[in-house]
């Protein structure tokens, strides 16, 4: 339900702010250059290009979406929030004899994350204790009980009552309306039922928010990402996690690199290298490297080495691929120019055949450093002492939602940075890429 | 004997449905030092292929290739070929281009750079020289690969439609660099095209082909090419044999045109 309401908002967020940026940055919404002189452009792909306000408003959306469906301190637009507060029913006990009476239930609905928050002298919060009642008239007392959003709490009633439950005194309504044991009444304040046994039961209602287990609020994660700045996390620092994570990527990126490129380009050049690569190279490639994890483990044990033969694993079969291709993408005509100048097999290799190959070896190369990234993680998830997806799976198990999240976000903003970066010097080495 | 031999040539390709293609069948040429020969034909006469042959990139099934008396078995810096596009190395510059094949002979750049440096005056690149070669336009490139070609000094310089991506007025001033240099190098050049105006232009001998197989058709010797040295080629056009043979030489390959079209409907 909350994933469709998510795509609801989601779209109506993308069409209307559509509408409204169109309406008010007019100016913005023209196209510019030379493609203002063209009169039709759907369709005409060169004529596109990202739209910033969008990119933002897009950044935007998703930032509000997330404060939206948690209880943030952040003003802005929120769904309906659960209850917090305190709130009070009568119960109507009735003995076999026929005879009733009324007492009522107060109930303080607190935080669920107050163990977590910390007050103003830098203590932990902890939970209130019920609030004191008159215990009133009649057979059945008042009760005062407390339960945290989200929660729910049985409530036993009997425990200050003159008769119990076991003498045959039944729950027979809740605010004076008439209820059976297993059915539900709701109130503003949340539901109040009955069990099968017919005890009563408080659930405080629960808005559309999340809890801090399953969303933390934006600050929180920041919160969390100071505090992991400065604490580190299970024994490391987020630098050393991040760290280990980085350079078993590039270490098994390279060994990969350093064993594939050559065998690539002897795939390209030898009859016996093609023969011989091939089957291994063409059973190996859909193989996905999570599914050596076990295997791996099994051989070298969770330490270092392994995770980098993963890596060098995961980088080989697509830096062979790359290479590979780079030589069937030469023209022959480059080729062929070259020996009628002159040029020997070796200078043939290294003088047209690697330089022609760079624009492959770079694609393979982003390919691969994104998959070895995306594989340390989960390498990292199933076993290891320190790394970002060791770091996530270890908050997880305590359920720390926050530190998953800075890990997420880290893991994301990490992987874009390394593609940048593959692409710069891509820039750098292979300028004439796309231009010929 | 000084020159290019061609001796009784013969190339047959096997298909893999046990069919053959004979792409030449028996030609025998004999092109002397400093000629300058275009060859034309319709396509699949087997004229590329018997570049390649002479370039050393195949072997042919029979007959043998000669030049300057030791026999053809491989491409060789003596050979320098000059392709129609995208032969260029796009990561070195125009200038390391050109100094290609003195680079591949272990010359020092010092020795290679007053040559290299001669070339690039020569086709008009003084100023484009630290240029990577795909900021160039197309003439400009072939501009590059005739001087990269040069600057190896071969014997014989074999060009494959080099002029054929180029436009209409770029390609009438290459037809007028590529005269200049046969003039003031000497060389011997084969040059392959699809346009009977350059063919007529850039040919002391002008080669037409037939196909099926791919053999010598006709042989002309024209007197345009030497006219056309140092002068307005459009004015060479204007000569009194220059529409009549272009006429003639246009009807001829009209005509191989239609008979493969024949054959081809006959077929199904």
């Amino acid at each position: 339900m909350t994933g469709l309401l998510v795509l609801l908002l989601y779209t109506i967020a993308f069409f209307g702010t559509y509408l409204i940026a169109s309406r008010l940055l007019k100016s913005y919404f023209q196209r510019t250059g030379f493609n203002k002189l063209k009169t039709v452009t759907f369709g005409d792909e060169s004529a596109v290009t990202a739209n910033r306000i969008a990119s933002i408003v897009s950044i935007m959306t998703v930032f509000w979406l997330w404060v939206a469906f948690t209880n943030s301190v952040i003003p802005l637009p929120k769904l309906p929030g659960p209850f917090q507060g305190e709130v009070e029913f009568t119960y109507t006990v009735t003995l076999e004899d026929g005879s009733s009476d009324d007492a009522t239930v107060s109930i303080v609905v607190y935080r669920e994350d107050i163990q977590q928050t910390v007050d103003a002298d830098g203590n932990p919060g902890r939970a209130p204790d019920a609030s004191e009642v008159e215990a009133g008239d009649g057979f059945a007392k008042n009760d005062s009980t407390t339960v945290a959003r989200y929660g729910f709490k049985v409530i036993n009633v009997w425990s200050n009552d003159e008769v119990a439950k076991a003498d045959g005194s039944v729950v027979t309504a809740i605010n004076g309306q008439s209820i059976e044991p297993g059915e539900r009444i709701q109130v503003p304040e949340g539901e109040i039922g009955l069990t099968d046994k017919g005890t009563p039961t408080f659930a405080p209602a629960t808005g559309l928010r999340m809890a801090r287990l399953y969303l933390p609020a934006p600050e929180i994660v920041w919160q969390r990402f100071i505090n992991l700045m400065q604490d580190g996390y299970q024994g490391f620092t987020l630098w050393e996690h991040t760290y280990y994570s980085l350079y078993r990527v590039i270490v098994g990126f390279l060994l990969g690199a350093l064993v594939g490129i050559p065998i690539g380009y002897a795939m390209g050049l030898t009859n016996w290298s093609r023969g011989w690569f091939d089957p291994i190279v063409e059973f190996m490639r859909p193989v996905p490297p999570l599914a050596l994890i076990p295997l791996i483990i099994i051989w070298f044990g969770i330490d270092e080495s392994g995770k980098i033969v993963l890596l060098f694993l995961a980088a080989l079969w697509i830096m062979i691929i790359a290479a590979r291709s780079g030589v069937s993408g030469v023209a022959i005509s480059k080729v062929h120019a070259a020996y009628s100048l002159g040029a020997s097999k070796w200078q043939i290799l290294s003088r047209v055949i690697v330089p022609n190959s760079l624009p492959e070896i770079f694609t393979g190369a982003r390919v691969a450093m994104g998959v070895c990234w995306g594989t340390v993680v989960a390498a990292e998830l199933v076993a290891a002492e320190v790394g970002l997806g060791k770091m996530i799976v270890a908050a997880s198990k305590f359920q720390l939602t926050d530190i998953v999240i800075v890990g997420i976000i880290l893991i994301g903003v990490i992987g874009f940075l390394i593609d940048v970066g593959v692409r710069v010097l891509e820039k750098w080495l292979v300028p004439w890429k796309g231009r010929i | 004997m000084v020159g290019l031999l061609i001796d009784d040539i013969s190339m047959r390709f096997d298909l893999p449905n046990a069919g053959h293609v004979q792409a030449l069948k028996n030609v025998t040429l004999d092109i002397k030092s400093g000629e300058l020969m275009s060859v034309l034909g319709p396509s699949g006469c087997g004229k590329t292929t018997l570049l390649n042959i002479v370039a050393g990139f195949l072997a042919p099934t029979e007959g043998q290739i000669h030049l300057n008396e030791s026999r053809v078995t491989g491409p060789s810096p003596e050979r320098g070929m000059v392709f129609q596009q995208g032969a260029l190395f796009e990561w070195m510059s125009v200038r390391d281009n050109v100094s290609f094949g003195p680079d591949m002979k272990g010359m020092k750049r010092k020795e290679s750079a007053e040559r290299v440096e001669h070339l690039l005056d020569i086709v008009g690149l003084q100023d484009f020289k630290e240029k990577a070669v795909y900021e160039l336009s197309g003439g400009m490139q072939q501009r590059v690969a005739l001087a990269r070609c040069l600057a190896n000094e071969p014997d014989v310089i074999l060009m494959d439609e080099p002029l054929g991506a180029l436009d209409a007025l770029t390609r009438e001033k290459m037809q007028s660099l590529v005269l200049d240099l046969w003039k003031d190098t000497g060389k011997t050049i084969i040059l392959i095209t699809h346009s009977v105006e350059e063919a007529l232009l850039l040919g002391e001998r002008l080669l037409v082909m037939a196909p099926r197989p791919g053999r010598v058709h006709k042989e002309y010797r024209l007197p345009f090419a030497d006219l056309g040295v140092g002068n307005d080629l459009r004015e060479v056009k204007k000569h009194d044999d220059y529409a009549g043979t272009r006429e003639e030489i246009l009807a001829m390959i009209w005509n191989m045109e239609e008979e493969i079209m024949g054959r081809a409907e006959d077929n199904t």
